[in-house]
């Protein structure tokens, strides 16, 4: 059951595709502000349907879903940057404000600076097309964060991406929830990726997702330089891959 | 190397064909109300330049205005299909029939329709008739090529739905629709040629009359310079557009 307090929450929820059945549920999740979760599990288990409920863009079959969170208070990033192509960095970036309303001139301004938080600074002007994918992921989020989300959800973010950058935009992605500490739901099927972002890894059965379990993650974040190689680190990572194979034995 | 070899190909290949043809002509003593020899009807090309070009200029205005016409009446279908579903099904037989009916069988009654004091109204209505279809098909599918997730983020943060169609649906809809115009462009041409046959002069003196009017005189070098004209200012028209549409898709893309 949600707890008071939290930004977001499903309440025995379930999620039904025509022609496809079950795809999620019965399934309860509650998000604290502030908080990160990573969401675990095999393809098809319904971990983008559930933050897909979380964002408020598919409603659920059955159950409900709370959101504490008004319009324009959850961000998503998608797999893909999603960058209209047709627009500079700066200009998809300001797209949020726009849309809600702010002006053009301080929507810029306020996009430059997001640009520049995401170290981005300089390819105000730059194309999509001609940003490396790590850039134009960097892009997709700055304008997730231009807004000041108290939401912010990451359905697999950096899964097209080499594992330098990855590494490197995750250290990024916890050094910007520090500043303004948006609850983040960040969904991966990367166990080390989720032990290394999250504070707290939801486990998910196979397709219908359920939840399988859920592990506290022990340390410091931001994460501080050699967190992969520490044994809490390793240890966490070795029960959570334990979790995800019971897990998929019970889904069977 | 390669590159030069790519390009010089099909000039010489059209220079083979030519000699050939040439050389067939004066060995067989082909008569010149039969088939000219290329040099014969490249001499009627430039003994007939100036009326050639003052009536190529008359069908491609009357193919432009026609593609003018057309590229807002399609635009204007086309969001109207993209906006309601029971305004596209409404269209889709209209357009279809329009697609499927050779523009020749309207021909006759255009002329009547436009009446003897207007012929130049049937050219350009049958040039509008013959490009509609690519260039709604085109809009149309290009309104409805819109990136799925970008469209979530739309609906993530409340977008209205003027806000959707200006800032997602038409900026997406460029490429498609660019493509389905210059089909349109294309098909203007020959619905305007149509309609210049069909008017058989009557003041619609463009190169349909002179391939005509040529013909009928037996003098088949000047039909076939008309001709040449034609295709001349077609593959132009189409090259023209092409680099247009070349420059858009790059601003578009970003690259």
């Amino acid at each position: 059951m949600a707890e008071a307090g939290a930004v977001a929450a499903l309440e025995g929820v379930e999620v039904d595709y025509p022609g496809r059945g079950r795809a999620l549920g019965p399934i309860d999740f509650s998000l604290a502000a502030g908080e990160i979760v990573a969401l675990v599990g095999p393809s098809g288990c319904g971990k983008s349907t559930a933050l897909r409920l979380l964002a408020g863009l598919e409603p659920p079959t059955r159950g409900q879903v709370r959101r504490a969170a008004g319009r324009g208070e959850t961000a998503v990033v998608f797999q893909s940057p999603t960058l209209a192509p047709w627009l500079s960095a700066a200009a998809n970036v300001a797209l949020p404000l726009e849309l809600a309303g702010v002006g053009g001139g301080e929507a810029r301004t306020r996009a430059a600076e997001a640009l520049r938080r995401v170290g981005l600074a300089g390819a105000e002007q730059a194309r999509p097309a001609q940003l490396s994918g790590g850039m134009a992921m960097r892009a997709s989020l700055a304008r997730a964060l231009v807004t000041s989300p108290k939401v912010l959800l990451l359905d697999e973010p950096f899964a097209a991406l080499d594992e330098i950058t990855r590494r490197q935009l995750a250290d990024d992605v916890l050094a910007l929830w520090a500043a303004e500490r948006p609850a983040i739901v960040f969904v991966t099927h990367n166990v080390e990726e989720a032990v290394y972002m999250a504070g707290r890894v939801v486990v998910m059965t196979p397709g219908p997702g359920r939840i399988a379990g859920e592990l506290p993650v022990e340390g410091p974040a931001p994460r501080p330089p050699g967190f992969r190689t520490t044994e809490a680190f390793r240890h966490t990572a070795e029960q959570l891959s334990e979790l995800l194979r019971s897990g998929m034995e019970a889904g069977r | 190397m390669r590159r030069a070899l790519l390009i010089a190909a099909p000039i010489v290949f059209v220079a083979i064909i030519l000699a050939a043809w040439e050389l067939a002509c004066r060995a067989l003593a082909v008569p010149a109300y039969f088939l000219p020899t290329p040099s014969a009807i490249v001499l009627a090309l430039v003994d007939n330049a100036p009326l050639l070009f003052v009536s190529a200029w008359r069908t491609l205005s009357s193919a432009l205005m026609a593609f003018a016409i057309t590229g807002v009446l399609a635009s204007l279908a086309a969001l109207g299909a993209a906006s309601a579903r029971v305004a596209e099904a409404s269209f889709r037989p209209i357009a279809i029939l329009l697609q499927v009916t050779p523009i020749i069988a309207l021909a006759p009654l255009f002329q009547i329709w436009a009446g003897i004091d207007h012929p130049d109204h049937a050219v350009v209505a049958l040039a509008c008739v013959a490009a509609f279809f690519p260039m709604y098909s085109g809009a149309l599918a290009g309104l409805g090529a819109v990136d799925p997730e970008l469209e979530r983020l739309f609906d993530l943060y409340g977008a209205t739905g003027w806000q959707r169609l200006s800032r997602l649906k038409l900026p997406s809809a460029v490429p498609q629709a660019l493509e389905g115009f210059k089909v349109g462009l294309g098909l203007a041409l020959v619905g305007a040629v149509i309609g210049e046959m069909e008017a058989s002069g009557g003041g619609q003196e463009g190169l349909a009359w002179r391939i005509l009017e040529a013909s009928h005189r037996m003098e088949i070098a000047r039909s076939f310079a008309a001709v040449a004209a034609l295709a001349l200012m077609a593959g132009v028209l189409h090259a023209a557009f092409q680099a247009l549409e070349r420059r858009l898709i790059r601003w578009w893309r970003g690259r």
